[in-house]
């Protein structure tokens, strides 16, 4: 990851300097195990605070949003892809940004992690292909990808799709990966049992909206779940209301979802919201062949008419 | 001060006896971690644990809350008149809080139950609950309690304090409320108080001796408010933040609510929810104005009103007992300790 590092800090330094952005944005290192900050630099002394490693799951195409000035932004493959779909639907354009591609070799579960262990986790470090899990009185080593985000465990698009430079060689991409297993077992439940099981994955859920807040596709200035006037969606914590909110959410994120688990990861339930949002990538997929975030040159299929889209109405 | 011990051998069965006169709530582990929840017959509370994930301040003032009710039907006595929901209250307890969250309800009591205002809610909730804590031996990195007015054997906010001993339990009597519930259960409250509190006394040091992160405050009080609200830090500190509801919900000392009415049918109910300065429509006005329109002006909100203005205003510290909960859980990372050390330090 060091290679990585200093080859980001690099670019920063020099794009900085050169005045050709105003600001790059990537990672800072975080101040508890596992996580990184969102940060933005604007000063070329500053570029130090620049890091990559396998806790920087949040989607940074997220922090574009109809901004106005020219931008330097690390971005890993799926963030690369959601800049693409920004740069479709009009969020940010293309000649204000200098995308920084970082081939990614994806990013480790913290839920996952913190719940294997019943004691504290004081450190997690990292070293090629090995995550290291310490405690006042234990270590654990685990292989990278025993741990990985299960997003990224199935990803086949770890490599950016769109940069203007690279902070390291192209990765090998995954291949012969089943990225559905999961939908499957659950379009296979009797209708029941599937809503038993929407029911209790949603059960802790808070309402926080942490995970529509960290999606970049959730920009509406407001959101269907925050209008008054009408006011679509109840406001406790009633199960239904919550239901809405997910499934709505996960609708309104269809053929524009890179599933880059941003989302799963920000909850702090530890609640899987990608079940959601999955399920529709994968109909997009299925009946249209679409990949979202993969070309600058179409239109994403739920806002174009073809006549021979398929009728999926039943 | 009297110190009584409970051996372990028998706290499963005193405890079922204590809920003939209280309803218990206690930490247990739901899926992967710990919340706070009513103990039905035979349920004991879990202390395998750190602390909760999200705090028991909900038990007293839960997210969602039926205030009043009524019924649209006009051939009905009374319609279209509000009027007070049954709630149960009958005695509590909470059996396993941990200091620093009890002593979270004493910062929001400020709020909830003044000489002029009293929200009939949540002051007959807290008075009807009674408060037995467990000392926390084992704190985590991510506490700063000792720091932030409290600390992990701290008794105010509690009515009895546990501590584990490994075979067995002192329990302290800090209030009358305590000592009530030790009689309701059974235990003997005859014990030799002198060695069992240097006992206590000898963990507890040892458990503040723990806890490696702190904040400082000293200089905030003297600070000027405008000059923090103008300071130059705020768009860095609040750059990563997605303006989610984590930090505030999962806070002991968050009281924020919305208040909304909710019709089924023709029966409806006046509720409220809590709420979140993190939010835009927090401070949405009716006539679309937004006072606090920008992710910057919200992070500022949040951290200026748990460090400063409560500090102006009550002149009694922090709103923040430093449980760490917004540290380990914030999706971005934004760190209460470092944006309080910036505050403190502002202007040096
Ligand atoms: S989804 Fe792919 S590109 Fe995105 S973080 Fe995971 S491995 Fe990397
Ligand atoms: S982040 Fe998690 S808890 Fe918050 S609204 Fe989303 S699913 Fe619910
Ligand atoms: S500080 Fe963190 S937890 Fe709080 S609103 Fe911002 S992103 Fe959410
Ligand atoms: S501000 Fe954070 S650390 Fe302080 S009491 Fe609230 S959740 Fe705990």
């Amino acid at each position: 990851m060091l290679g990585y590092i200093t080859k980001i800090r690099e670019i920063s330094e020099r794009l900085l300097k050169e005045g050709k952005v105003d600001m790059v944005i990537g990672f800072r290192k975080g101040t508890v195990p596992m996580m990184n900050e969102p940060c933005v630099v604007k000063n070329p002394e500053n570029v130090k605070e620049l890091v990559w490693d396998s806790n920087c799951g949040i989607n940074l195409a997220n922090y574009l949003t109809d901004r106005k000035e020219k931008i330097g932004v690390v971005a890993k493959g799926c963030d690369s892809r959601n800049i693409v779909t920004h740069l479709i639907e009009n969020k940010i354009k293309r000649d204000q940004l200098f995308i920084i591609g970082v081939p990614c070799k994806g990013m480790i579960d913290r839920h996952k992690i913190t719940s294997m262990f019943a004691k504290e986790i004081k450190e997690v470090v990292e070293e090629e292909n090995r995550i290291i899990v310490r405690g006042d009185d234990y270590e654990k080593i685990f292989k990278k990808a025993e741990v990985l985000q299960e997003n990224c465990a199935i990803c086949i698009h770890r490599n950016p799709v769109i940069y203007d430079e690279l902070a390291a060689d192209l990765v090998e991409e995954q291949k012969d990966v089943d990225r559905y297993e999961d939908v499957r077992r659950i379009e296979a439940m009797p209708a029941e049992k599937k809503g038993n099981y929407f029911d209790n994955l949603l059960s802790a859920c808070i309402r926080c909206y942490a995970c529509r807040n960290a999606c970049p596709l959730c920009y509406c200035l407001t959101c269907f779940v925050d209008e008054s006037r009408p006011q679509w969606v109840g406001k406790s914590i009633n199960p239904t209301d919550i239901r809405t909110f997910h499934f709505l959410r996960a609708y309104h994120c269809a053929g524009r979802c890179t599933d880059c688990g941003a989302c799963e990861r920000a909850c702090p339930m530890g609640i899987k919201v990608r079940e959601f949002t999955k399920k529709l990538e994968k109909d997009c997929f299925e009946l249209y062949g679409w990949e979202a975030g993969m070309s600058l040159d179409e239109r994403p299929p739920l806002d174009t008419y073809r006549p021979d889209d398929p009728d999926f109405i039943k | 001060m009297k110190v009584v011990k409970i051996d372990k051998r028998n706290w499963a069965g005193k405890l079922e006896k204590l809920k003939e006169s209280y309803r218990l709530f206690g930490p247990v582990k739901d899926n992967e971690f710990h919340i706070f929840e009513r103990l039905d017959k035979g349920e004991l509370p879990d202390f395998n644990y750190f602390n909760t994930r999200l705090s028991p301040k909900s038990i007293i003032y839960p997210q969602s809350e039926t205030m009043l009710e009524f019924s649209l039907d006009k051939s009905k006595e009374n319609h279209h008149i509000l009027k007070e929901t049954d709630t149960d209250c009958s005695p509590r307890a909470v059996i396993g809080i941990r200091p620093c969250d009890a002593a979270a309800f004493l910062l929001v009591k400020r709020n909830f139950d003044t000489a002029e205002h009293k929200d009939p809610y949540w002051v007959k909730a807290y008075e009807t609950t009674t408060f037995v804590g467990l000392a926390c031996n084992n704190p985590q990195a991510t506490c700063f309690c000792t720091s932030a007015g409290c600390g992990p054997f701290y008794e105010e906010g509690l009515d009895l304090l546990l501590v584990d001993m490994e075979d067995h339990y002192f329990a302290k009597i800090i209030t009358s409320k305590g000592e009530n519930l030790l009689e309701a259960a059974g235990w003997n409250t005859g014990t030799d108080a002198d060695p069992a509190g240097k006992q206590i006394k000898t963990m507890k040091q040892e458990a503040e001796a723990k806890i490696t992160s702190s904040i400082t405050t000293d200089k905030l009080k003297d600070k000027t408010t405008t000059d923090l609200f103008d300071a130059p830090f705020w768009e860095e500190v609040a750059f990563a933040c997605i303006n989610c509801g984590t930090c505030t919900y999962v806070c002991p000392t968050c009281w924020c609510f919305d208040i909304q009415d909710e019709v089924n049918g023709y029966s409806g109910i006046r509720m409220r929810n809590w709420d979140s300065c993190m939010f835009p429509l927090f401070t949405l006005h009716g006539s679309g104005h937004n006072p606090r329109s920008t992710n910057m002006q919200r992070v500022r909100q949040r951290f200026m009103h748990k460090l400063k203005y409560y500090m102006d205003k009550y002149d009694n510290g922090i709103q923040c007992v430093g449980c760490g909960r917004c540290i380990r859980l914030c999706p971005v990372n934004i760190d209460i300790r470092k944006v309080c050390d910036l505050m403190n330090s502002y202007g040096d």
